[in-house]
């Protein structure tokens, strides 16, 4: 008995295709990202306003030189994140070496994200595909271009192995992928611990959990002579278009849409509804598990070491969410927050404002990314749904 | 809205003016000699942004009158009902009890005015008795906060034996029959003295025989003085029930007519803008050979209950069989089992002679087997996807939609181009989202979608509900061609006036079983008393 416009109960699922901005214009989807963006970096100056503790008795007795050094300082700060995302080769090519995971774990986010799965499990993938691409990386002796495919291969099925097993659990037991890949993060960080002090990875001689490197041959080429930029980026762009293909282009992916909108109109439709979710997993786990294998074979010391995935897992969320889940998206926003990484340090080094004023950026932009009101209350913009009315045409006409 | 805003209303005195009108105790104005308070809504314009759901609209109802508004989904009248109910805040215009303007922020503020609503879907709390129920808001309470179940339970005891509203006011509402909780929601209005009922579509969900008791109730609560206002868009309830009958199209009144002016063609005619045929064309059928034979089927619900039981019949070529029955008799259930996708329990279906009991609902959409499904907007469609998407929807995956494991666009927008021609959809290009359309214009994009290919079998859920008069006639005409070409269809509706618009034969469901078979010209009387199980068991409920 559901009316014009209800949308049952599917408030979660509502909510994330809202927030995520699964199914909504270009113009649409782009203007609150944007606008988060611009609100994080004006508050990012306030915030090194108020913190700025040596100008501030200054206000009291010669405003007009408080304001001076403060602007100063604001624009200091925001000088020294630019050039050093920007400003020189070597912070090109730190931007994009920290954009590489953050868009391959982003994608994995938003694949899941365009097929209703909330994927919380990107760190766990990341470690099991790592850990699949580094023993191919260490053991076998092969060139090049032979032995980077296959690592690329083995993080691949591990990764989509490693996530499968949650969309296996949700499609035959109805278990909720949230829990389980948080559950299956904790299982990936210590297994990869116990693997790292096993024979088969641990470096000789030492007791640490610490792995052998891999082969020079495995290790990812760089791209911009010494600088750290490697063909990582290239694999993150290739996974760009990939997931473009996939999703708007091939069968799959209009049932992994379909489904992620509406399941029971999915199955209405004959899909099968359980093999979209553990293959919408796998796909995801996959992205991730390819983030996992740039960590350790596109870095130094090409070792693994534990949690070698950090915090990229869940930073991929919040990217998914800023790129609203499109890959094009998910693309600018891993730049965006690879920039901020690479100019933060920057920022910390020439201007003295601590990198985890970042942190506190990119947590702002999440928040309002999240509470999509927040942004149009402050800038007055109506919701798509006010400015298509409700409906578009009424029935039938006279 | 806030502390500040009834501040307001104090400071203005409207508050104090409403009140004081609306406190008079409602017996003494049983005697007509007594002034009769007027509800007036008076140039209610309500904007939408894109949308003007309302235009300018004045509707004014007495106390003992009953008015009906009639008019199609989409024209304003739930709009106008929630201004009225203090849901919405119009745009302009003004609420009026006896003349004296109401602000109306909330629907407390309609309560304490003296309107009250039974909504299309009941608010009520299934968990808690009928007494609880209806203090709920303004319970009556002891010592420590606890609830005075006595008082409660008089209050109840003593509004159904004034309004002939009989029920136990012990009973858990999830327990009650729909026509009982209905008096529930009719109880708890009156029980805040309302001066003024809106009944929103109230018989949406009544068998025949309840719609006869609501019917006795209205009289007894227009007899007691009691404003009326009736929203439908049934024509012959209102011409049954109403002294004034209002039609809205397109957010304006556009009539305002007495019943014995009008004749259902008429109103129809003023509610549509323009002459509608309310009899379905339709020759005589010609059955042929059997499409769909069920043999001895049962399905279980979702809770496990037996929902389908032991249901035989078979639906011939070029024949169209009605199920008719009060919603939740295990239509649903019988109308999954038979599309795949729900497992049945034992029996079996056999479609053209080929055993489909157990086929996934691909394959058995692979076999030409249209599938209209009961509700449109959480099975047959993708709400956030285009027009063009949810034409393909469920032959995606074939060619020429598909060449391998990519999607053929041109091929999918050239068709949704073609049904959306073809089948009438109003809309303003094919990659537009589903989910802007009417309801009207949706069911049709599940029509076009369904019926576009040679079909065997058409089995149809509710295929008309919620649409408006326009697009029911122009689906309506679309089933009996898809008959005449030689499909066989079902039909499943609670609607009985479609069932026997359609219907070759009738076959009427209670709790699972045929409870009857009639042939297409049986009358209402005769499949009402199916519809509650026969004769016998017909006092029960």
């Amino acid at each position: 008995m559901s009316s014009d416009g209800d949308w049952g109960d599917q408030g979660y699922s509502a909510w994330y295709a809202r927030v995520s901005g699964v199914g909504s214009s270009l113009a649409q989807a782009m203007i609150v990202p944007v606008l988060a963006v611009l609100t994080a970096l004006i508050i990012g100056a306030v915030i090194i306003a108020l913190t700025d503790v040596d100008t501030l008795p200054l206000w009291g007795s010669d405003p007009a030189e408080a304001f001076r050094l403060t602007m100063d300082g604001i624009f200091n700060a925001f000088k020294a994140l630019f050039l050093g995302s920007l400003g020189s080769p070597r912070a090109i090519s730190e931007t994009l070496f920290a954009a590489t995971p953050l868009i391959l774990a982003g994608l994995a986010v938003a694949v899941g994200f365009q097929a209703g799965l909330f994927n919380i499990g990107v760190n766990g993938q990341m470690l099991i595909g790592g850990m699949a691409a580094l023993w191919v990386g260490f053991s076998l002796d092969l060139p090049a271009i032979v032995l980077i495919p296959l690592a690329l291969a083995a993080a691949i099925v591990g990764g989509a192995f490693w996530a499968g097993i949650a969309g296996l659990l949700k499609a035959k037991t109805g278990a909720h992928e949230v829990i389980t890949t948080i559950m299956l993060n904790f299982i990936a960080l210590f297994l990869v611990d116990y693997l790292l002090k096993s024979s088969i990875y641990q470096a000789p001689g030492r007791n640490d959990p610490i792995s052998r490197p891999a082969n020079v041959a495995a290790q990812f080429p760089r791209l911009l002579g010494d600088h750290r930029l490697q063909i990582g980026f290239l694999v993150a762009l290739a996974a760009v278009a990939f997931v473009w293909w996939l999703m708007y282009r091939t069968t799959m992916g209009f049932e992994f849409r379909a489904v992620g909108f509406n399941p029971d109109g999915g199955r209405y439709a004959g899909m099968s509804v359980a093999w979209v979710y553990v293959s919408v997993m796998a796909v995801s786990g996959a992205l991730a598990g390819l983030a996992g294998a740039n960590q350790i074979l596109g870095l130094e010391p090409y070792r693994g070491i534990s949690n070698f995935s950090g915090n990229i897992g869940f930073d991929a969320i919040a990217l998914a969410l800023l790129g609203r889940s499109h890959p094009v998206g998910v693309l600018f926003a891993g730049l965006l927050f690879g920039a901020l990484k690479a100019g933060g340090r920057e920022m910390q080094g020439a201007a003295g404002i601590p990198i985890d004023l970042v942190l506190v950026l990119q947590a702002l932009i999440i928040v309002m990314i999240a509470a999509p009101e927040l942004v149009r209350a402050i800038y007055r913009i109506k919701t798509p749904e006010q400015e298509a009315g409700t409906t578009m045409s009424t029935g039938w006409g006279s | 809205m806030g502390p500040f805003s009834r501040l307001g209303k104090v400071l203005t005195g409207e508050a104090g003016q409403t009140r004081t009108a609306q406190r008079t105790p409602s017996v003494s104005r049983a005697s007509a000699s007594e002034k009769r308070l007027t509800l007036e809504l008076r140039h209610i314009t309500k904007q939408f942004p894109g949308v003007l759901a309302c235009d300018d609209v004045n509707l004014t109802v007495s106390e003992g009158e009953t008015v009906a508004l009639l008019g199609e989904n989409g024209a304003g009248k739930t709009t106008l009902m929630n201004i009225l109910y203090g849901l919405y805040t119009p745009t302009s215009g003004e609420v009026l009890v006896d003349d004296v303007p109401i602000v109306m922020e909330s629907p407390s503020d309609a309560i304490a005015a003296g309107i009250g609503m039974v909504h299309q879907h009941f608010m009520l709390v299934p968990v808690f008795t009928v007494s609880e129920n209806v203090v709920l808001g303004d319970e009556p309470t002891e010592v420590a906060g606890w609830i005075d179940q006595k008082t409660a339970r008089d209050r109840v005891r003593t509004i159904s034996a004034r309004y002939g509203l009989e029920v136990d006011p012990d009973t858990y509402v999830e327990d009650l029959p729909v026509g009982s909780q209905q008096r529930v929601e009719i109880i708890k209005a009156l029980s805040r003295d309302a001066n003024f009922v809106i009944f929103d579509e109230p018989t949406s969900v009544l068998t025949p025989s309840e719609v006869e008791g609501f019917f006795k109730i209205v009289e007894g609560l227009k007899a007691d003085g009691k404003g009326i206002v009736f929203i439908s868009h049934k024509l012959g309830e209102a011409l049954e029930i109403a002294d004034r009958i209002v039609i809205m199209r397109r957010g304006k009144t556009v009539a305002e007519v007495v019943p014995k002016d009008v004749t259902e063609e008429k109103l129809a005619e003023l509610m549509v803008g323009r002459p509608v045929d309310l009899v379905v064309d339709k020759s005589e059928s010609k059955p042929l050979e059997v499409v769909l034979l069920v043999d001895n089927l049962s399905v279980l619900d979702d809770r496990g209950q037996l929902a389908v039981n032991g249901m035989s019949f078979d639906v011939r070529a070029g024949e169209i069989v009605g199920i008719a029955g009060v919603q939740g008799n295990g239509q649903t259930e019988l109308v999954e089992s038979l599309t795949g996708l729900q497992p049945s329990m034992s029996g079996t279906v056999y479609l053209g002679g080929e055993d489909v009991t157990t086929k996934s609902p691909r394959a058995i959409h692979k076999m030409d087997v249209a599938h209209v499904p009961e509700d449109r907007q959480r099975s047959g469609l993708v709400l956030p996807f285009t027009i063009t998407e949810n034409i393909v929807l469920d032959s995606y995956y074939e060619s020429p939609i598909s060449r391998g494991v990519q999607m053929n666009w041109s091929e999918a927008s050239d068709r949704a181009e073609r049904l959306v021609e073809e089948y009438d959809v109003r809309t303003p290009g094919i990659n537009v989202l589903v989910s802007t359309l009417s309801g009207g214009n949706q069911q049709k994009v599940i029509v076009a979608r369904e019926f576009d290919r040679d079909v065997t079998l058409v089995i149809a859920s509710q295929p008309t509900r919620g649409i408006d008069v326009g697009s029911i006639e122009y689906i309506h005409s679309r089933i009996i061609e898809e008959r005449d070409a030689g499909a066989a269809v079902l039909i499943v509706s609670s609607e009985l006036d479609e069932i026997k618009a359609l219907s070759d034969r009738i076959l009427v469901m209670y709790e699972g079983r045929i409870a009857g078979e009639f042939d297409g010209s049986a009358s209402t009387t005769e499949i009402g008393l199916a519809m509650l199980g026969g004769a016998g068991e017909a006092e029960a409920s």
